[in-house]
């Protein structure tokens, strides 16, 4: 093996994560090879989704305004589904719609990341489409390359952006397999809709878009789902708990199905046309199920690989992460003296960053995102105190307080109700 | 056509997929998927390619995988007996994502 053969980095994952990393490097004179096991890349990847743009910042000044994303997000909704009804909360902010620098945009993975490796291709990476990497090559203890069938690729450091079901991590040793309660599983379909229907459904403008949180109607299961509109097509999908849908016995693919006629989800999509079924999986549970050891001699985790997630049920964060995880592993790199600092360095860059301090910070989250009574019992008690509120039919109404008691008490009890308020406290 | 009710099958038809005629990249081992009490596979995989046949056996065809990973994270008797990526560009290739 010539030196020439070997690189500076391998990275093995051309996701965000992947390609933010493999950018940087590649920029600064490294040579890096990113290897992608899909057509192209981006083509094996999902979000809800979007892209919270101050990542795309980090990476390179002005990055986000050639970036191939959807609408910018001027529309943040919250939405609660009873039986056949709906509430939505809908906070508009006319300063997402005009500022320099938007806060978010919705984004389809396939077109984005191949965008994004391109841009890293541009600055100089290798990106090696089609390619699965099957294994890590170990020396004394040290990683210094992966293996591909029957080719061997050597490098300094090789970083795993292989996505949530990090095969890499497993091999390295750092992490063990997911397990049911860690884990959301997501579906999503992609439903074309022409721009202005979209634009005039959604009262947003040419450029903008909502999107939309949704809890209620997962037939019991914990979870919930989501609505992005894209350029012309809306993003609709749920994440449920893959633990609760087993013990319950329930589909996720009939659940979805339900979702999606349920009225009120209905009038968004209605005459709609569905192009794409996808599905992936979602790192659920914080900052508890990121690895206690990211790197080791000669390798990184970086990504969804990491567990790099955060949901809080209004925001839900998990490419800009990943991208941030990128940037702090290329500065690592690039700072490094040795090779022996280049890991206690990517850690100590995703400090700086602010990734571990925010996860730290929503470390409790899961617990209340995970309250079963949050699926069923609170969307569809808030329905019903809606629906009392607006419902005039010339009998004498009952009294405000004494109906809101009884909805109230139909649903949930008080000591539930404390109970659930207590986690919640505690949590946060 | 206007968005309505769909069988997995039929949503599967919308992606495209270039199956791997030769190997599969997961194998199950049905004496093992016999015994399983829980086969949450039937339940928690949005591709819907675990199925029961008439004698109550797992049936399953890795051609339609989306590749997200949950059967085996789910599979508690081991009945999946290998859970791979496909090799490079086949599988799922998804158009949107």
């Amino acid at each position: 093996m010539g030196d020439e053969e070997k690189f500076d980095a391998i990275i093995v994952g051309a996701g965000p994560a992947g390609a933010a990393c493999a950018y940087i490097l590649a920029r600064e004179g490294k040579s890096v090879l990113v290897i992608e096991r899909g057509d192209t890349a981006g083509s094996k990847n999902v979000t809800g989704g979007r892209l919270y743009t101050y990542a795309l910042e980090l990476v390179e000044s002005g990055l986000h305004k050639e970036a191939v994303l959807e609408r910018k997000v001027v529309r943040e909704q919250i939405m609660m589904l009873g039986e056949k009804t709906g509430v939505t909360i809908d906070y508009f902010d006319a300063d997402l719609a005009r500022t320099e620098m938007p806060q978010s945009y919705t984004v389809l993975r396939a077109p984005f990341d191949e965008w994004f490796a391109g841009k890293a291709e541009e600055k100089g990476a290798m990106i090696a489409t089609g390619i699965l990497v099957n294994d890590l090559i170990i020396k004394d203890d040290k990683v210094v390359g992966v293996k591909a069938g029957e080719d061997e690729m050597y490098a300094d450091v090789v970083i795993a952006a292989d996505g949530l079901n990090s095969f890499m991590a497993q091999k390295a040793g750092l992490k063990k397999d997911w397990t049911s309660h860690e884990v959301g599983v997501g579906v999503k379909e992609i439903i074309n809709l022409p721009a202005n229907i979209i634009q005039e459904r959604f009262n947003v403008g040419a450029d903008e878009g909502a999107a939309r949180a949704i809890l209620g109607q997962t037939n019991g299961v914990q979870g919930g789902g989501f609505l992005y509109t894209n350029k012309d097509s809306i993003s609709l999908g749920i994440v449920l708990s893959p633990a609760a849908l087993a013990q319950q016995k329930k589909k996720i693919a009939d659940i979805y199905q339900d979702f999606k006629m349920h009225p009120a989800i209905y009038q968004m999509i209605g005459d709609g046309t569905t192009s794409e079924y996808s599905a992936h999986l979602v790192p659920e549970n914080g900052w508890n199920s990121v690895p206690k050891q990211l790197y080791r001699d000669g390798f990184l985790i970086v990504g969804d690989a990491a567990g790099f997630c955060v949901n809080t049920g209004t925001m839900i964060r998990g490419i800009d992460l990943a991208i941030v995880s990128g940037v702090a592993a290329a500065q690592a790199v690039l700072g490094a003296k040795s090779r022996q600092e280049v890991g206690p360095s990517y850690v100590r860059e995703l400090h700086e960053l602010q990734l571990i301090p925010t996860m730290k910070l929503f470390a409790g989250w899961p617990e209340i995102t995970s309250i079963s009574r949050m699926t069923k019992q609170y969307p569809e008690m808030m329905n019903e105190m809606m629906k009392f509120m607006f419902t005039v039919d010339g009998k004498l109404p009952e009294k405000m307080p004494s109906a809101m008691k009884k909805i109230m008490e139909k649903h949930i009890s008080l000591g539930q109700l404390i109970a659930d308020g207590w986690k919640g406290f505690r949590a946060i | 056509m206007t968005v309505k009710r769909q069988g997995t099958d039929e949503l599967l038809g919308l992606n495209k997929f270039v199956v791997d005629e030769e190997n599969a990249h997961i194998v199950i081992e049905k004496d093992i998927c016999a015994k399983c009490q829980n086969k949450a596979c039937l339940v928690v995989c949005p591709a819907s390619v675990y199925k029961l046949n008439e004698d109550g056996e797992i049936i399953f065809d890795y051609a339609g995988c989306l590749e997200c990973g949950t059967c085996r994270i789910m599979c508690q008797d081991k009945g999946i007996r290998q859970w791979k990526y496909p090799d490079g560009t086949l599988g799922v290739s998804f158009r949107c994502g």
